[in-house]
């Protein structure tokens, strides 16, 4: 990638929306966001805020009744070449060849994404051969390879293993090494390591750090966690209800948020270095079901800052504020 | 901001002795027993009236049995779990179950998921009013002005006590949990991951709500939970578990600048910041979790802990008091100097 300054990824007014007999969920509505390539963008958001169903945009496996409304997805591809995703066949043979080879992905439960009847060896050696023209013995090799480079102990023995004989942070870890099998540029991590005790999320978190400085992969980092945000990002986006409603550099985020509910966001959690026992600020209400979303600024009714009048009744644009930032919110416009 | 726990001249309302819970491993035709999970093994600690004491530990560490073994869920395979009433201390583990239900009375669960633990055929007026019909308190009439009072104490709108909890948001069923488990006035209220459920804007309602029901009410409650800023935001001490054992416990404040017990600086360590000026070095423990069904001899953590010696791997350490109120199970706990967090003050 020579002074390729272009993005990775580039995000562009995504929807994506489920038509139920119930009515229209918009999980998605109206995203935009850039993915640099070897760096590490969080996106963060409650339950709802639509975080995941754009990663499943991304690679076009958002599930029926649900589909991509509108927008542009488009991906740098290593050749230099630039693809629109959202104009791709869901299934087609492009789609299938960036789906695990450009681009990996890591689910939150590592449970319940490995298939309990074959071995964890069987499903990597799979994605090695679906991606490269290989031997299957230079498969299993390659497989063993990405097994070690994920610090699993004795990965010779470990491929021929099921994956409820791994412990929860080993099954992480061979969910990571298939989706590296096939050294992808951009590595999707959903929720990556909410199931995880806290020492293993930190085992977890360095593995991920320490495989992204020897590829130099660039890795979206989906959670709700903001202190694996802050501990792993360099660019963060913050969703509510399908929107982005601030994005930034990590440091601004944190230091300077900029949209009320960034703000109220940081304020609400119960920090480890902070005094016991003192009240905690809260965000009044809960997140509206998708069925009952607010007209204007999805976040107006639970917000101090609200202007009667207009955040009620209008939209507010994703606007630049300053350097690389970006708020969705009538304060600032 | 007071240290609520210099007053600590209080009279202990639970006291956990050699508290042990072993199950066994049962395999071949015969069902013989071929090993132990020794889930729970040897836990001492005491709550005190009105203080929260919060266990910490990662899953499998036995937190759950412990917490489920006191409100005899589960029978303990030996130990003690004296609960003070009304001047009169029962064993909860031994007592027979005629005199369990009324002791029951005294000790009521808050749970995880909101949404597994409410009965969605149920209205909020049975769900809450059930405690009391069971313990057969009141009359109709009164039983439903009760369910009205604790709906308002937890924030909830009395008229919607006809309502389904499907209606309600995962805060909200929270709160419908927590008045259904202080519609007896408890003594003891045991809250096993109370907020790890629910997202996190609504996480501070709810920790905001438990202490402020404990100020006004005078409870007590044993808390169990993973997360440690949580934790540290609610307790006055903490118990620190690691394969069934306690490790560790000390006046929360203590515990978390000055940890004492390797395990839990490692565990303190772990918990990512919610600030990116502060990516400090971590400590990342190498290996896993021990088998409780397999312990490792001597102290359970020695294969995880650069600090072990010689002495660890083949004496297994005591919980012994090292200052006052704060007890470590560690060979080297007064030659090692820890790392801890700061409170911040800003």
């Amino acid at each position: 990638m020579q002074n390729d300054t272009r993005p990775l990824l580039s995000v562009r007014n995504l929807r994506t929306s489920f038509f139920q007999d119930e009515g229209i969920t918009k999980a998605v509505d109206g995203a935009s966001f850039d993915v640099s390539p070897g760096k590490t963008l969080g996106i963060v958001g409650e339950s709802g805020c639509g975080k995941s169903v754009t990663a499943q945009s991304i690679l076009r496996i958002v599930d029926r009744p649900g589909r991509i409304v509108e927008g542009e997805i488009v991906l740098t591809r290593a050749d230099g070449s630039q693809v629109d995703l959202v104009k791709l066949e869901a299934n087609g043979r492009e789609m299938r060849s960036i789906r695990g080879g450009d681009i990996g992905l890591v689910f939150q439960e590592p449970m319940t994404s490995f298939s309990p009847v074959h071995t964890v060896g069987a499903q990597l050696i799979e994605a090695v051969l679906l991606h490269n023209a290989v031997s299957k013995k230079e498969a299993r090799r390659r497989g063993v390879e990405a097994l070690r480079s994920v610090g699993i102990p004795k990965p010779e023995r470990r491929i021929d293993e099921y994956s409820f004989e791994l412990s929860g942070g080993l099954r992480q870890r061979a969910m990571i090494a298939v989706a590296l099998s096939c050294d992808p540029r951009l590595l999707i991590a959903d929720e990556p390591t909410t199931a995880l005790d806290v020492t293993t999320q930190a085992q977890i978190l360095d593995l991920l750090r320490k495989l992204q400085r020897e590829r130099g992969m660039a890795i979206m980092l989906i959670t709700h966690n903001l202190g694996v945000v802050a501990e792993m990002a360099d660019d963060v986006v913050v969703m509510y209800l399908g929107r982005v409603v601030e994005q930034g550099s990590v440091d601004d985020i944190f230091h300077d948020p900029k949209h009320p509910y960034t703000r109220a966001l940081l304020q609400s959690i119960p920090s480890i270095d902070a005094v016991p026992r003192l009240k905690l600020a809260t965000i009044s209400g809960s997140i509206p079901h998708p069925f009952n979303r607010p007209t204007g600024c999805p976040f107006h009714p639970r917000c101090a800052a609200s202007i009667a009048g207009r955040c009620d009744t209008e939209v507010p644009q994703l606007q630049a504020v300053g350097d690389g930032r970006k708020v969705s919110c009538f304060l600032y416009q | 901001m007071t240290n609520r726990y210099a007053g600590s001249g209080k009279s202990v309302l639970l006291d956990v002795k050699g508290l042990k819970k072993y199950f066994p491993i049962r395999r071949g035709l015969l069902q013989k027993t071929v090993g132990l999970v020794k889930a729970v093994d040897d836990v001492t600690f005491f709550v005190k009236r009105g203080e929260t004491l919060s266990v910490v530990g990662e899953s499998g560490c036995g937190k759950t049995t412990t917490a489920r073994c006191i409100l005899r869920a589960i029978t303990p395979t030996a130990g003690q779990v004296l609960l003070s009433d009304n001047g009169e201390v029962l064993d909860v583990a031994t007592v027979p179950k005629s005199r369990l239900r009324s002791l029951r009375r005294q000790m009521q669960m808050i749970f995880q998921d909101p949404f597994s633990s409410l009965n969605p055929r149920m209205t909020l007026l049975d769900i809450v009013g059930e405690p009391l019909l069971v313990h057969g308190v009141g009359n109709a009439q009164e039983r439903t002005d009760r369910v009205m009072e604790m709906l308002r104490l937890v924030g909830l709108r009395p008229e919607y006590m006809r309502r389904y909890p499907h209606a309600f948001s995962g805060g909200q069923r929270q709160r419908i949990g927590i008045a259904r488990a202080l519609a007896l006035n408890p003594r003891l209220v045991v809250a096993d991951e109370p907020v790890s459920a629910l997202d996190v804007s609504v996480q501070a309602q709810i920790l905001n709500l438990l202490l402020e029901l404990q100020e006004r009410l005078g409870l007590t409650y044993l808390f169990v939970a993973h997360d440690l800023s949580v934790v540290k935001h609610i307790s006055d001490r903490v118990a620190v578990m690691y394969v069934g054992r306690i490790v560790e416990t000390a006046p929360a404040e203590e515990l978390f600048a000055s940890p004492k017990h390797p395990y839990t600086e490692a565990l303190l360590s772990a918990v990512p910041k919610p600030d990116p000026r502060l990516r400090a070095d971590r400590i990342i423990l190498q290996g896993e979790v021990a088998d409780p069904a397999n312990t490792p001899s001597g102290c359970h953590f020695h294969p995880r802990c650069k600090y072990a010696q010689a002495i660890c791997r083949e004496k297994s350490p005591v919980l012994e008091e090292i200052a006052p109120n704060h007890s470590v199970s560690c060979h080297r706990a007064t030659e090692l100097s820890l790392r801890g967090v700061a409170s911040s003050t800003a």
